[in-house]
């Protein structure tokens, strides 16, 4: 029997993940959120030790990542995926200082299976609250993707946008955590999107597509994991992946 | 300011990371000018537009007109092919009406309206520089910034350009200042010239640049082919 709360729980996620994924991969920085989400993990472990809900561990961890690596990125120069190698496997690393092997499944990927009617409610406010934010943010985030020059001469300011995109990611990658696990949330985030812009013509495709691509990937790969009783997070990421071909093979 | 100026700039010097990028500009732009900022590559020609748009850190007097307002053509915008965007969509990231989007590339020379619904990374060079500087006039700026606008178009489009920004100028009342390296337009097309290379090297009018202030500005030798069209 499939875990309505469970399903509904995922498709909110998934879905806000890849509306975010399609202005994440239009800034590269579609990875970003995968060290994002390793760095979660130590998080996620305090949450399973202490019996907490997992976003919840995992988000002050997000947050310091963001601020790790923004620090990082303005003191070193360095490329952003050489800190990107540093941050993320400090965060692995640290997890599994203290947390017990035998829960390593759930924080490595994820278990969306045991959702309640409150995990629910909670996922559903914030995800609906990035996609409002991120909606109406979605044309003057673009504009500063394509220059920052151009979005400051049109008067829009860089900073708050830049800091809006930021919280977003990391909301999202603390409500994917739950879905997917520490070390998968940068896939939905990323295939999605990736996979939309292989066939999409204009814009509004490419939001819609990549929200589709998200839905359908969580609904089968939950499904599938019922069938298959593997976990619910790796199959989710396997049919994005599945989406992904087919979109390359479909590419305009 | 005076009457008619448009732009005064006084004692500009602007640092990045330490190094001084341009040093103790000075000059005046009056409404109605073609100002050609001219120099070789790395003379922080760039650097003074985007100084003028405020989007660096600068020493200096930078003041425009009251209210006056401001249309940018960057020089490229090498992540926008990245992004599945189509004309229109690209245009109502300014959130104009679809009605001044049509007028506007009707008045730079893009009468198929079809283009509307075509994705930027398809459109050929030409048209992507048209499109650019639609997308510029499109909130009807009294100034335009324009950022190298050879860059990428080949020569034959190129005569194009420069007669189609005159014609745009007059027909808009526009204020112009453009950046080049390409000496040949300066005589036809400016009113006031700007050779800049870090420092200041010339500011006046075109038939007043000498082909000692080019050697200087260029460091080598140099032949200049007046064209006259009277």
């Amino acid at each position: 029997m499939i875990n309505i709360f469970s399903l509904i729980t995922g498709i909110l996620i998934s879905s806000a993940a890849a509306y975010l994924g399609t202005l994440m991969l239009s800034r590269r920085m579609s990875l970003v959120a995968g060290p994002l989400g390793h760095l979660t993990l130590p998080g996620i472990a305090l949450a399973l030790i202490y019996g907490f809900d997992i976003s919840l561990g995992a988000f002050p961890f997000v947050v310091l990542g963001i601020i790790i690596i923004w620090l990082f990125e303005m003191k070193t120069k360095l490329p952003m995926e050489a800190l990107t190698a540093v941050v993320f496997a400090s965060g692995v690393a640290i997890a599994f200082l203290f947390l017990p092997i035998e829960q390593a499944e759930e924080a490595l990927v994820g278990d969306i299976s045991k959702v309640g009617f409150e995990d629910m409610l909670f996922t559903l406010f914030l995800s609906l609250l990035v996609f409002a934010v991120l909606r109406k943010s979605y044309s003057k985030i673009v504009l500063i993707n394509i220059s920052e020059d151009l979005a400051k001469v049109q008067g829009i300011d860089v900073k708050k946008y830049n800091f809006i995109y930021l919280a977003s990611i990391a909301v999202i990658v603390a409500l994917g955590v739950k879905l997917v696990g520490g070390l998968l949330t940068a896939a939905i985030v990323a295939i999605p999107a990736a996979a939309s812009r292989n066939i999409s013509k204009n814009l509004s495709e490419y939001s819609w597509f990549a929200i589709l691509f998200g839905v359908i990937s969580c609904v089968l790969g939950i499904f599938a994991s019922q069938l298959f009783n593997l976990p619910a997070g790796v199959l989710i990421i396997l049919v994005n992946a599945a989406i992904f071909s087919i979109s390359s093979v479909l590419k305009r | 300011m005076g009457k008619g100026s448009i732009l005064e700039v006084e004692n500009l010097t602007v640092k990045l990371e330490g190094e001084t990028i341009l040093e103790n500009l000075k000059f005046e732009v009056r409404e109605g000018d073609v100002l050609i900022i001219l120099g070789p590559n790395g003379a922080g020609k760039t650097v003074l537009l985007r100084t003028l748009l405020g989007l660096l850190p600068h020493e200096g007097k930078i003041r425009w007109k009251e209210n006056v307002k401001i249309g940018y053509v960057p020089q490229r915008l090498p992540f926008i092919k990245d992004i599945p965007l189509n004309v229109e969509e690209f245009f109502e990231l300014k959130e104009v009406t679809k009605e001044k989007i049509q007028k506007v590339l009707l008045s730079v020379g893009i009468k198929d309206l079809n283009i509307l619904k075509k994705k930027i990374g398809d459109l050929s060079s030409g048209q992507f520089q048209r499109m650019l500087i639609a997308f510029a006039l499109v909130d009807e700026p009294q100034v335009l910034l324009f950022d190298e606008p050879t860059a990428g178009i080949d020569i034959g489009a190129e005569q194009t350009i420069y007669t189609f920004l005159e014609k745009l100028r007059e027909e808009r009342n526009l204020t112009i200042l453009l950046v080049t390296h390409d000496l040949s337009i300066v005589y036809r097309f400016a009113s006031n010239c700007l050779c800049l290379n870090k420092k200041m090297l010339c500011f006046g009018q075109p038939k007043r640049i000498t082909p000692q202030t080019l050697a200087k500005l260029y460091g080598g030798k140099i032949k200049i082919y007046k064209h006259r069209h009277d």
